[in-house]
């Protein structure tokens, strides 16, 4: 079992979140968060440009067992990139996920997922 | 002493009754103080519903396109009440253009270009004893909203440039050559006495139906309706609701252009549908859903107040309960229309003002109260002309916006393009946020 962490940019959740849906990728967690890599955003503020310190980003978390990972992975290269790759299009981590427990019925491990 | 007291206490009275009868109009000017307050008072309560507006469709879309969305209401400000002062009053309230069929279409007197001939004048009439600058004013609130309601129906989904352009165009040529028939004195639709006391027909049956036509020409926002489009913040929409509420007593009472006994009839209708609306939604959602919800007491106080509108001079708080609660009942079901037929109409402007509005128009003719129509007529007869008055708005508006429509996507483009409506109208057209961390959606 994996535990996929994917950090993107907001504009590009829904095509992200449609396409994970295509390979059946149907229980993900989804949040706002803030960061910051290389890229700088700028907004208006009355006529003046300035960077903010934190830039919003989506967070999305899969907890999927290995045959789901690179179709996952693949399914966010593909659609978190602005165009051909912009700075600032995100990163995905992969960490080993040890357990799985759904609380409802106490199951654990792959079945859980 | 109790004899002098009493003596000089009726002398009191007595100089206190002698400029009384000097204060209802001003000696020099004939300005009838008391009314041009009330109608100041109104113009102010009408411009306060586009903010209202504003925060009652800003809080129903998604939070990436609250500030687009509010910023629809706010550009019919800018575009309306610049293009209102240099030439719609003009062509709204001028003489005929001509003579015959097409000479109706709409007015123009070059003189009110600028509001420059009216400038020094202090009363429209011997009757309307109100400056014509507070009557023009009052009457470019209207065309402000009008614009700003249609925004609802394409909400989410339209390139600010092209909306800007669209609400111009669409006030020249559609609001106020409707404005001309109903209003002005030499309008068709006011010569047959057809009976639209605020604006039924000029601001909510038009809009509703540009709205439909603006929906489906346009097309369904992306991924409507199998993804599901949460309201950001109905805190915000209900507080909108409740300022278009207070606004209302403006645009009705207000078109009394009077404080009299026909202002005080009119406020008390608008009041009693908007209540009678709202009650009648909460109750058909109780019974239907099992829970009477925000939006549900927002549309039906909205149901309401549209329906009333053209009849608030003319029916009594009788014909205003049922008004109200066939209102919100014909407004449910034509949402639930939509549903199905599956366009999106993204916040129902066609589903509460143009159903609302046709409602209003037509029913009223059955609770007109005594003396209100012409002697000849009866309810069925007046039902006829109010027919033709919607009917006539329906076409005249439909078609002159399918040709704007088409004539401003082709060229500057309304439409938005895919990735900028994901990325959202706030970020990818105005380079802004509503809110700050909130979360996603």
């Amino acid at each position: 079992m994996k535990l996929i962490t994917a950090i993107i940019q907001p504009d590009k959740i829904e095509e992200v979140h449609e396409a994970l849906i295509r390979v059946e990728i149907l229980r993900i967690t989804v949040s706002r968060c803030t960061g910051h890599g290389q890229a700088e955003q700028q907004d208006l503020y009355r006529g003046q440009k300035h960077t903010p310190n934190l830039i919003p980003k989506v967070r999305i978390d899969i907890a999927c067992n290995e045959e789901f990972v690179e179709p996952a992975v693949n399914a966010i290269l593909q659609y978190a990139k602005h165009d051909s790759g912009t700075i600032g299009d995100g990163k995905i981590f992969i960490t080993q996920l040890e357990q799985c427990i759904r609380i409802r019925t106490g199951e654990r491990g792959e079945t859980a997922i | 002493m109790p004899v002098r007291s009493e003596k000089l206490f009726l002398l009191i009275i007595a100089v206190m009754l002698i400029p009384s009868t000097a204060w209802a109009f001003d000696q020099s000017t004939g300005i009838d103080t008391g009314a041009t307050a009330w109608m100041l008072v109104s113009t102010s309560l009408v411009l306060l519903m586009v903010p209202g507006l504003a925060m009652f469709y800003g809080g129903l879309v998604r939070t990436k396109n609250v500030l687009g969305t509010m910023m629809h209401c706010f550009a019919a400000m800018a575009v309306m009440g610049v293009l209102w002062a240099v030439c719609g009053y003009a062509m709204a309230f001028g003489p005929n253009i001509g003579d015959g069929f097409f000479g109706q279409w709409c007015g123009w007197d070059p003189g009110l270009v600028l509001l420059s001939s009216i400038d020094g004048q202090a009363i429209m009439s011997p009757e309307i004893r109100i400056p014509p600058l507070v009557f023009a004013m009052f009457q470019g609130k209207f065309a402000i909203i009008t614009p700003a309601l249609i925004a609802g129906a394409f909400a989410e989904r339209v390139r600010f440039s092209g909306y800007c352009v669209f609400i111009a165009l669409w006030g020249l040529l559609v609001y106020n050559p409707l404005c001309h028939w109903v209003w002005a004195d030499d309008g068709w639709l006011f010569n047959l006495n057809a009976i639209d006391f605020a604006g039924g027909t000029v601001v909510h049956i038009s809009a509703g139906i540009t709205g439909l036509i603006a929906a489906i020409y346009l097309g369904a926002r992306r991924g409507y309706p199998q993804t599901s489009m949460h309201s950001n913040n109905m805190v915000m929409t209900m507080m909108g609701v409740g300022l278009l509420w207070v606004g209302w007593f403006g645009f009705n009472a207000g078109s009394s252009l009077t404080s009299g006994l026909k202002t005080a009839q009119a406020l008390t209708v608008t009041q009693i549908a908007a209540a009678a609306g709202a009650l009648a939604w909460i109750t058909i959602e109780g019974l239907h859903l099992r829970k009477a919800t925000s939006l549900g007491m927002a549309s039906g106080i909205l149901a309401g107040l549209v329906v009333i509108t053209p009849a608030a001079g003319v029916v009594q708080p009788g014909g205003a309960i049922v008004l109200g609660v066939a209102a919100s009942g014909l407004c449910y079901l034509a949402i639930m229309m939509k549903n199905k037929l599956g366009y999106d109409d993204t916040l129902d402007v066609f589903g509460i003002h143009g159903v609302a509005g046709m409602g209003g128009a037509l029913l009223l003719a059955f609770f007109i109260r005594d003396g209100e129509m012409p002697a000849d007529r009866t309810a069925i007869t007046q039902f006829g002309v109010q027919l033709l008055g919607v009917v006539a708005t329906l076409i005249y508006a439909g078609v002159v916006s399918i040709v704007i429509l088409v004539l401003v996507n082709k060229t500057i483009g309304l439409r938005i393009d895919e990735n900028d409506e994901m990325a959202g109208l706030d970020h990818s057209l105005h380079g802004e946020h509503g809110y700050g961390l909130l979360n996603l959606n």
